[in-house]
């Protein structure tokens, strides 16, 4: 793409089927 | 949702319910807002002034693709999903123990009041930590992996009892195949050869208190009779973090209303040589001179925006750091159920008083509505429990519509407890706070992607 470069490939809504503690590692930095 | 913002000359979309993030040019930058209310011929016309009509045809196209993708404009689906999540049977993870109630500093932001907690003073005693770390055993259920962190006050004052409790757990481990994880926290006034060798062997991290430069650490970390205490642990902590290889410890630091630059003191102790560092803001009440007003908000946004520059620029002179906020994983991360339901506190995470109490979390300890049993009969307060249970991010009406909640979990119900009298609701300064260290965070992820 011209316009855009996308970062990542992640798609949050694609760990619903397979998903399912944490302190201010953060839930941003942390691994599953 | 889409969250779009510009940060050190990069304009950057995160597009918030799938967590794509994509660095885009101008024209794109402005034709994301018009996507999803304009059609295209009323966006041609309304940016023709602006960029060449191809141009505009060609990102629009490219924003639809996105869109079609799943990558853009993506809807929150997940509400219905964490109402049935949020039923599920937890088991204990991690335990907070309160190893001393009792501190050899006089902090003048400690929320433990001097490591005593609005109680007296205190140190758990061995009987006491073994039971606590059967109840963790107990009652973890099938997982294998358990967190214990030695808290305090300082936990160095009861130095003894934290390494029989270590021993202890290192033979649990064999007979219930688990795995202990433990942490510890101090001050480093007590931080010696044998305390370092024993840490080098047995703590997974290491918590170093140092607020920065010195004259802003004697300040707020005085001993009881007001001499500071920067030059006693500055060169212990450094020995210590050499001897962990710069790896598995912080340089933890509190900022506050008298130290509104902190940027300096996080590349202060960068230049002490430190390459994990925290510098977090202070929790106070509004009555505290130190406390963080709704008018330091623009000061302090700002800099994080100068941090995240300067720690650019040292990254290209081969001089990087760790900075705790700013880290973010973009390309792993955990699932969404973990993202939007919060820290564990209260179910999955517990605090241990010395005598045995259990609290949601150490920010809780001292205040008796929130207690909520004890080692010898377990979880007494079941209703305290659900009520932590359920407090995910759906829960809390300000964090629904926030484009930060798959970062931050809908905050710290401590905080939001002691704002605003309810665990449900959130700090609002610590939001603003987290919004730009998210922004930030994504911006130096962008940066590095683009020296690839």
């Amino acid at each position: 793409m011209k316009h855009v470069k996308t970062l990542n490939t992640k798609k949050l809504q694609n760990t619903v089927k397979k998903g399912g503690t944490s302190c201010q590692c953060t839930v941003g930095n942390q691994s599953c | 949702m889409v969250h779009q913002y510009k940060n050190n000359g990069y304009n950057i979309v995160l597009d918030v319910n799938s967590g794509a993030v994509h660095v885009v040019d101008d024209v794109a930058y402005d034709v994301i807002p018009l996507f999803e209310t304009s059609t295209k011929e009323e966006i041609i016309d309304s940016l023709k002034e602006r960029y060449p009509q191809a141009e505009i045809t060609e990102s629009y196209e490219e924003v639809k693709e996105l869109a079609e993708q799943g990558s853009l404009f993506t809807k929150d689906q997940y509400q219905g999903y964490m109402e049935q999540f949020q039923d599920r049977p937890t088991v204990v993870k991690a335990l907070c123990l309160h190893i001393a109630h009792d501190c050899n500093l006089a902090c003048r932001y400690c929320f433990a009041e001097e490591g005593e907690y609005h109680g007296r003073r205190a140190l758990m005693s061995f009987e006491v930590g073994k039971a606590a770390l059967d109840f963790l055993i107990a009652n973890s259920g099938s997982r294998r992996n358990l967190e214990v962190d030695f808290f305090g006050g300082e936990p160095l004052l009861n130095f003894d009892v934290v390494k029989r409790l270590v021993a202890y757990g290192r033979e649990q481990e064999k007979l219930h195949d688990k795995k202990f994880r433990f942490t510890l926290t101090t001050n480093g006034v007590l931080l010696d050869d044998e305390v370092m060798e024993f840490a080098n062997q047995e703590m997974a991290n290491v918590v170093l208190s140092i607020d920065g430069r010195k004259e802003i650490h004697d300040k707020m970390r005085p001993f009881r009779k007001g001499a500071g205490s920067y030059e006693l642990i500055v060169p212990k902590f450094q020995k210590l973090a050499e001897s962990r290889n710069q790896d598995r410890y912080y340089v933890r630091g509190t900022f506050t209303h008298h130290n509104l630059d902190f940027s300096k003191d996080v590349l202060h102790l960068a230049d002490l040589g430190f390459r994990q560092i925290s510098v977090e803001p202070v929790v106070a009440q509004p009555e505290d001179d130190y406390a963080l007003q709704e008018a330091d908000v623009p000061k302090l946004l700002e800099e994080y925006d100068t941090l995240a520059a300067e720690m650019l620029k040292r990254h290209r002179e081969g001089k990087d750091f760790n900075f705790f906020h700013f880290m973010i994983d973009l390309e792993g991360g955990p699932c969404v159920a973990k993202r939007l339901s919060g820290c564990g506190s209260g179910t999955e995470y517990l605090a241990v008083t010395p005598w045995g109490d259990f609290y949601p979390c150490h920010q809780f300890v001292g205040d008796e509505s929130f207690l909520m049993g004890n080692v010898t009969d377990g979880i007494q307060n079941k209703q305290l429990q659900n009520q932590f249970k359920r407090c995910n991010v759906y829960a809390k009406e300000k964090c629904r519509e926030c484009f930060a909640r798959f970062y931050c979990s809908g905050g710290c119900a401590a905080n939001s407890y002691h704002f605003h009298g309810s665990i449900t609701d959130v700090y609002d300064i610590g939001c603003e706070l987290q919004k730009k260290r998210i922004e930030c965070a994504i911006m130096l992820k962008a940066a590095l992607a683009e020296e690839e």
